[in-house]
């Protein structure tokens, strides 16, 4: 009965939102503050449906309700707890009702915390925003219907895919989709500042702390992604490329974009159009990211099903968002007023920049993943574009971005000062002059440019770490007084500096683990040792054993370093009970310095095993700088000004003294 | 510098990183993308001996042949032609006869594949689409509901 309620509530959720987009944009028009009122009840009616059907499908999968469909073919009741939960969106059907779960969320935070918008910009924000969610409903109830039933019952379900049972990937698709389906409340700003015809600075101020909270959990949910990639598929790699992971890092490189746009548009008032035409763009990128990976037409894990009719459809609404978002940009962009002057060289000229690079990168990045799937439609040609291809292109591009990023945190609003900027940063470039010739002296052996990649990470996250000093006044004044302007300093100001700093940490991290990883494959007999970077690795032989629902033939290998025992490190293949399919667990010693990867291969003659070894340094700092990038944006996010409702606050603090 | 000189900055700045991007776009396609064949597509266009390419197919029943300390052999077949490939290192978990597979890599002298990277994708019931296609194309049946051949239709998973 439980799932025909949630298809039920899927039902009225269509149609409230149906009533979210028709009555406030007409109240809007004739100026009708109760039919402009009506949106916001609507969007958070739509918000519960799609909640109540969403737990309906929850507790279909968590009471292994095999009479569903859906769940008879994603789940099996000998899955733990948290597995059974993930299954949820571990497929197709259930992925798009999260999708639209959280779509449905963000409406309401807006009719929620809305309060202090003018009135036609909310409804017509709520009207945007209800014309995406009615576009998945639909899509959802027509072709991807998760409460489908199943007759007769079988007993047991097929199972979720073993690799997709992990913890960090129990949680990606969540964050990405928070992410993805954020930067609509960009999109549905834009498109309402657009039929208004007019933008400010207060338009900024509520469109930044969203694009902000979209673009921490994108980066969040990206970095899971990798991190789950390189431990559980065994490659000892982080990053491939894939159009897959290119479908959810565009979205994120606009995003960064739009972030900074914004923050022109909210101090100064400029670059207006940009912000607005970025605003569509990016939420344009996500549906693409969404179309890419759901409809099939890419080669990869993620792409469950291939069903013509869903990819036809996603095309269909992808088509009808960007292309409306663009036709109602070029017929309004005109009448919105231009913004303040500013000269090149100063913050704004710097964010200019930054916007510049970051757009032409996700343009290399759109050009490399699409240009297979357009080659194929034209000439019938099947070709692959690889790491090398986006290596060439987007690395180049970050070169200047990330060498000017520092500039651009010590240069003022309105017009800058490249030379007291640079004298400022004399300390940080020091520092990273100091890494390079570390870099030369230590690291012989790797690819020359190795170490100035490695100083150009040094160098961003040394003018982050000096920027907090700097306005501090370190070396200037006397301790108590840098404490307490370190207290005082505003939380983002703390935010940006962090978030920069997980850039130069990611940036290290990404070169070093590149150019001096080192990778060997030995076929070890039980007895035998090897070694790589410094360890000793002896190899004992296999265990076979049991878990919950796999068995696991497991290595078990001691690594010492210099005689002295290290740890002992255990990869193993697993043969999963439902679905029947192995897996590979690599074995991963964690060390600052870099982590030590054994992965289990096949068995080979005479008794012995394939084995391959890595040793990726300092890698965990590409995700240790993602984590904190998510912190600065919480940073950010956290800070008064920034705080969505904030203005409210502001007037009452007016009114308090004139008690 | 008046509103328009700084508006022309700004243009010739960016249509500068655009130009270079582009022409790094073009460079790194020309040089960097590799081609996907099906052993009937290498007999019908053969490929110059080093050339860089992804040769894709099933691996074909009995083929593989395991040699000294690593090295593997095993044949890539389309059910019309085969390669023989020769691979060494430690192949995907779900590589197996039967199964659909891409290796990347170059033909040698002797006609051999040697390839230095074989993906068998991350779910078993899961054929590479580029596999899939060519075997339809070439007219290879693939049960109904199944996604490799040999599998009973809608049960591939079991």
């Amino acid at each position: 009965m439980t799932v025909e309620i949630g298809h039920f509530a899927l039902i009225l959720a269509l149609l409230v939102s149906l009533v979210q987009m028709v009555v406030p944009a007409w109240g809007a028009r004739v100026g009708d503050g109760r039919l402009m009122a009506v949106g916001g009840s609507a969007a958070i009616g739509t918000f519960v449906l799609v909640l109540i059907a969403f737990v309906m499908l929850a507790d279909a999968y968590v009471r292994s309700d095999f009479s569903v469909l859906n769940v008879w073919a994603n789940s099996h009741s000998a899955k733990p707890f948290i597995y059974r939960l993930s299954g949820v969106w571990g497929n197709h059907e259930g992925s798009m009702v999260l999708w639209v779960l959280i779509l449905a969320l963000f409406g309401a935070a807006v009719a929620v915390f809305g309060g202090y918008l003018p009135a036609t910009l909310k409804a017509r924000v709520l009207c945007a925003q209800a014309s995406i969610s009615l576009a998945f409903l639909v899509f959802i109830l027509l072709t991807s219907n998760p409460f489908e039933r199943l007759s007769p019952a079988p007993m047991e379900g097929r199972g979720l895919n073993p690799i997709l049972q992990d913890p960090a990937l129990a949680f990606h698709p969540p964050f990405l989709y928070a992410g993805y389906v954020g930067f609509s409340m960009a999109f549905s700003f834009a498109i309402a500042a657009l039929i208004e015809g007019r933008t400010d600075a207060a338009w900024a101020r509520w469109v930044r702390p969203w694009t902000l909270a979209a673009w921490m959990c994108l980066t969040l949910g990206i970095a899971m992604g990798s991190w789950w990639a390189y431990y559980e598929l065994g490659w000892g790699g982080w990053w491939f490329w894939d159009p897959v992971e290119n479908a959810s890092f565009m979205p994120w490189l606009a995003g960064t974009a739009l972030l900074h746009s914004a923050l022109v548009m909210e101090k100064r008032e400029a670059l207006k159009v940009w912000t607005i035409l970025l605003a569509i763009l990016t939420f344009s990128l996500s549906l693409m990211g969404t179309f890419l990976v759901r409809s099939g037409v890419l080669s990869s894990v993620h792409a469950f099903a291939v069903d013509p009719k869903r990819g036809v459809f996603i095309l269909a609404i992808m088509t009808i968002f960007t292309g409306g978002g663009l036709a109602l940009f070029a017929a309004r962009a005109a009448e919105l007023k231009q913004g303040g002057l500013f000269s090149p060289i100063s913050r704004e000229g710097a964010l200019v920049l930054n916007n510049v690079l970051l757009a032409t990168a996700t343009g290399t990045v759109l050009i490399g993943t699409l240009y297979p799937l357009a080659l194929e439609a034209v000439t019938g040609d099947k070709i692959s574009v690889g790491a090398p291809y986006f290596n060439l292109t987007f690395g180049p591009l970050m070169v200047p971005l990330l060498l000017a990023l520092p500039f651009g945190s010590f240069l003022g609003w309105k017009r800058g000062d490249l030379r007291a900027a640079a004298e400022r940063l004399l300390v940080a470039a020091g520092v990273a002059l100091v890494a390079v010739v570390l870099a030369f002296a230590f690291m012989v052996p790797g690819p020359w440019a190795a170490p100035l990649g490695l100083a150009l990470g040094v160098w961003v996250l040394a003018g982050a770490v000096w920027e907090v000093l700097f306005r501090a006044r370190l070396g200037r004044a006397d301790a108590g007084e840098v404490l307490r302007r370190l207290a005082n300093l505003p939380r983002s100001a703390w935010g940006t500096a962090a978030a920069h700093a997980g850039v130069g940490l990611m940036v290290i991290g990404i070169v070093a683990t590149t150019a001096w990883q080192s990778e060997r494959i030995v076929a070890m007999k039980p007895g035998e040792k090897t070694s790589i970077a410094g360890y000793t690795l002896a190899f004992h032989g296999i265990d076979s054993g049991r878990g919950p629902n796999y068995s696991e033939d497991r290595g078990r290998f001691t690594v010492t370093r210099d005689g002295s025992p290290v740890t002992e490190l255990f990869p193993a293949k697993r043969l999963y009970d439902a679905p029947r399919q192995p897996t590979t667990e690599a074995g991963i010693h964690v060390a600052l310095g870099g982590d030590l990867y054994v992965v289990l291969g096949d068995a080979q003659k005479e008794g012995a095993f394939a084995v391959r070894l890595y040793f990726n340094p300092l890698v965990r700092l590409i995700w240790i700088g993602a984590v904190l990038m998510f912190i600065g944006g919480a940073l950010s996010l956290s800070d008064r000004r920034l705080r969505v409702g904030a203005p409210r606050k502001s007037r009452k603090t007016v009114i308090v003294p004139a008690e | 510098m008046t509103r328009k000189q700084r508006r022309l900055a700004f243009i010739l700045s960016g249509l500068l990183v655009i130009g270079v991007a582009v022409g790094l776009v073009l460079f790194a396609l020309s040089g960097t993308i590799t081609y996907f064949k099906t052993p009937s597509d290498l007999a019908d266009n053969p490929v110059q001996v080093g050339q860089r390419f992804r040769l894709g197919g099933l691996v074909a029943s009995g083929s593989v042949k395991r040699g000294q300390s690593l090295d593997v052999e095993f044949e890539v077949t389309d059910t019309i032609k085969a390669v023989p490939v020769v691979y060494r290192g430690v192949l995907p978990d779900l590589f197996r006869e039967g199964q659909g597979v891409v290796a990347e890599g170059r033909l040698d002298e002797s006609g051999r594949f040697r390839a230095d990277t074989v993906l068998a994708k991350h779910d078993e019931t899961y054929m590479p689409p580029e596999v899939a296609k060519a075997l339809k194309e070439k007219g290879v049946k693939l049960g109904e509901g199944a996604t490799h051949p040999g599998s009973p239709a809608g049960t591939a998973r079991q």
